[in-house]
């Protein structure tokens, strides 16, 4: 065994190594080296983190054709560094009347609840934090923590615009946490385990292909959950001034933006997870670890742009429409697809490969279909039903 | 190892702080958070006793979950009740509702 | 002692902390976080038992939903949120008497009993609960009935909710 085929072990047992050399317990050596990992990993996707800001910055700036970032350094890219140091060194300013520690606790867990999730997400076959049997669970438990800092954060700001963004937030959160459910169960039929490794392992097919309309949704549901564009209700700069994150003001603000965007990519990577193959690309994985972190990272970073895409093209709708959009539409077709997907695998068990995946894509596009049509008659026949009374006014123009 | 008086000593232990705030608390979403520890301790109890006997045969985790699930109804219906109480009486204080009182 | 045992003590006092703030505190919204606390140290209890889906599933439901849904109701009735008279009736002696008899008795009746200090034998390699916890849910030889009937709760429940909260008046003003 090589430090090119596991790294990860190698570097442990020499550290383990050296660490009881110096006349420490094995069991205390054990924890320490896992500590030290929890670390190196953290610190790794803090620096991914910074450079992120850097992305949807120049991301940004070419959909609405202009240059982003271009004096700080070649292309810009020491601008992220320069808005942290400002970052820093803005003056930390806390309410009258907050409620200190709730105000102050907010943010840090928000952080939390992201890095909490690159527990179980598998960078290489041999590459992982815990071997979680839940794994696909925890991505929901981790949102859970997510959305109590969005709640704490907006009421111990005490400012009414703050307060009402975290309510619409959470309202979106918990609600569009029920389709995000029942699809995350679609890769979980497939592999048969909840283990975030074990799904990867059975894709020798991408689950994109077989489940299209399981991973559109976890789409959506996943950029609700971000609150990003179309869904940012939350931020509504134009009614809320900036939604539950008003007050915050320096490396507590910088906290909640980083997440934003950590959150972002790490959404990113799980929808490559679930549906892309995760870190399996023609059995290159199979070469090196290192080439399979780079094919995971390749894939976030694609997921990432397409949430950044969605993000700077389309424009915010209502709150009501929003949640009438996923108790109406989402969450009824999450689980029509996901009662279609599981007998479909019960009726295909047995039939070539061909055959089931042309099965499963006609049912997802058959199930689509009708979605689609209900929603355009129900919205049609609603339309006809507000705009009836006006209809003869409007005939002589 | 840990033995198994240990885990119920804990779960009595929440169970009977749920049951104080029960009993002394005034306000009704107060009453329902200590309803909500005395069903926490219950599910110690149980999921400790699926570890402590037979592994193989679940009941102790299936008795859990359906305790999640009883209390997932029991309080989104008590709180639609406090809500209901508070528009029309203006009030969650649990003394103060005794319309059916005699 | 090992350093199960350790880890065990410091999650029991930070669970039963946290248990004793939530009867205590006078600030609904910080009885409800203080809630949020004690729901997780028992979801490390649970993960200690190796029972790792209910402990995922105890923050997806009671930490996700449940929590939430005190909060908001929390902030919904807030007149009576802040130090609104005393927040612990008058015979609170009593409830504080019940509780340490509760307790003492289930203590003393548990200690009676010779399963009381048995330690929990090895997992066998390769056991994968959540499996068998699925089959037991769904099969007719189990808890398939129990199961549904619990399903059947939740949607009554979801609609006793709804028909419980909805307030006609506002529902109507803007029809």
């Amino acid at each position: 065994m090589s430090f090119w085929n596991d790294p990860l072990k190698v570097a442990a047992d020499w550290l383990e190594g050296v660490f009881t050399g110096w006349g420490m317990n094995a069991d205390a050596a054990h924890v320490l080296v896992a500590f030290l990992g929890v670390f190196l990993l953290i610190a790794i996707l803090m620096v991914i983190d910074i450079f992120l800001v850097w992305v949807e910055r120049k991301v940004v700036a070419r959909f609405q054709d202009r240059l982003g970032p271009n004096r700080v350094g070649p292309f810009g890219l020491i601008q992220p560094f320069a808005d942290i140091i400002k970052l820093i060194i803005k003056e930390d300013t806390t309410p009258g009347n907050a409620d200190k520690v709730v105000y102050n606790l907010a943010p840090i867990l928000s952080m939390m609840s992201v890095l909490i999730l690159w527990a179980v997400v598998p960078l290489a076959p041999v590459m992982l934090g815990t071997d979680l049997n839940v794994g696909a669970l925890f991505l929901i438990a981790a949102g859970a923590i997510g959305t109590l800092s969005i709640i704490m954060a907006g009421w111990a700001s005490n400012n009414k615009f703050a307060l009402i963004g975290g309510f619409r937030q959470v309202a979106v959160m918990v609600s569009f946490e029920i389709p995000m459910l029942t699809v995350l169960m679609i890769p979980v039929i497939f592999a048969e385990s909840m283990n975030m490794n074990a799904i990867i392992a059975a894709q020798s097919t991408w689950y994109f292909l077989i489940s299209p309309l399981g991973a559109l949704i976890f789409l959506v549901a996943a950029i609700a959950e971000l609150g990003r564009a179309p869904f940012d209700l939350a931020e509504g700069e134009s009614e809320l001034v900036s939604g539950f994150n008003i007050e915050y003001s320096g490396m507590k603000f910088g906290m909640f933006y980083a997440g934003e965007l950590l959150h972002a990519f790490t959404f990113g990577g799980f929808w490559a997870i679930l549906f892309f193959g995760g870190y399996r690309f023609l059995g290159l994985e199979q070469v090196s670890p290192f080439l399979a972190i780079l094919i995971l990272i390749i894939k976030a970073m694609l997921g990432y742009w397409v949430i950044m895409w969605v993000k700077y093209t389309m424009m915010r709708i209502r709150i009501d429409q929003m949640l009438a959009f996923n108790w109406k539409f989402l969450t009824p077709l999450a689980f029509a697809l996901l009662l279609v997907t599981a007998l479909m695998n019960a009726l295909l068990a047995s039939a070539p490969a061909w055959l089931y995946t042309l099965g499963m894509i006609l049912a997802n596009i058959v199930t689509g279909w009708i979605a689609i049509e209900i929603a355009r008659s129900a919205t049609r026949s609603e339309r006809e039903h507000i705009e009836g009374g006006k209809k003869p006014a409007e005939a002589h123009h | 190892m840990v033995p198994h008086s240990w885990y119920l000593i804990l779960a009595a232990a929440l169970f009977s702080v749920g049951m104080f705030g029960v009993l002394a608390r005034r306000n009704a979403v107060a009453i329902l958070l200590g309803v909500e520890l005395m069903l926490n301790a219950v599910n110690i109890n149980l999921v400790s006793f699926w570890r402590y006997s037979d592994v193989f045969s679940m009941s102790g985790q299936v008795f859990s979950i359906i305790v999640f699930a009883v209390t997932a109804a029991e309080v989104s219906v008590g709180l639609a009740l406090v809500i209901s109480m508070y528009r029309r009486r203006n009030t969650v204080i649990a003394n103060d509702v005794d319309m059916l009182k005699f | 002692m090992t350093a199960q045992q350790i880890i065990f003590i410091l999650i029991a006092l930070f669970t039963l902390g946290s248990a004793v703030m939530v009867v205590t505190t006078r600030n609904l919204v910080h009885a409800a976080l203080w809630l949020v606390s004690t729901l997780f140290g028992v979801a490390a209890v649970y993960a200690l038992l190796n029972a790792n889906f209910i402990a995922v599933v105890q923050v997806v439901i009671y930490i996700g939903a449940i929590a939430i849904l005190f909060i908001f109701a929390v902030m919904l009735t807030r007149k009576d949120m802040r130090d609104a008279g005393p927040q612990i009736n008058k015979n609170w002696w009593a409830g504080v008497l019940v509780s340490l008899l509760v307790f003492g008795g289930l203590v003393y009746m548990l200690r009676e009993w010779s399963g009381f200090t048995k330690t929990a034998s090895e997992l066998p390699p390769g056991f994968d609960s959540i499996g068998l916890l699925g089959e037991a849910l769904v099969s007719p030889n189990a808890y398939v009935l129990p199961f549904e009937v619990a399903s059947v709760l939740l949607l009554a429940a979801l609609v006793g909710a709804v028909y419980v909260a909805f307030n006609p008046r506002a529902g109507n003003s803007d029809k």
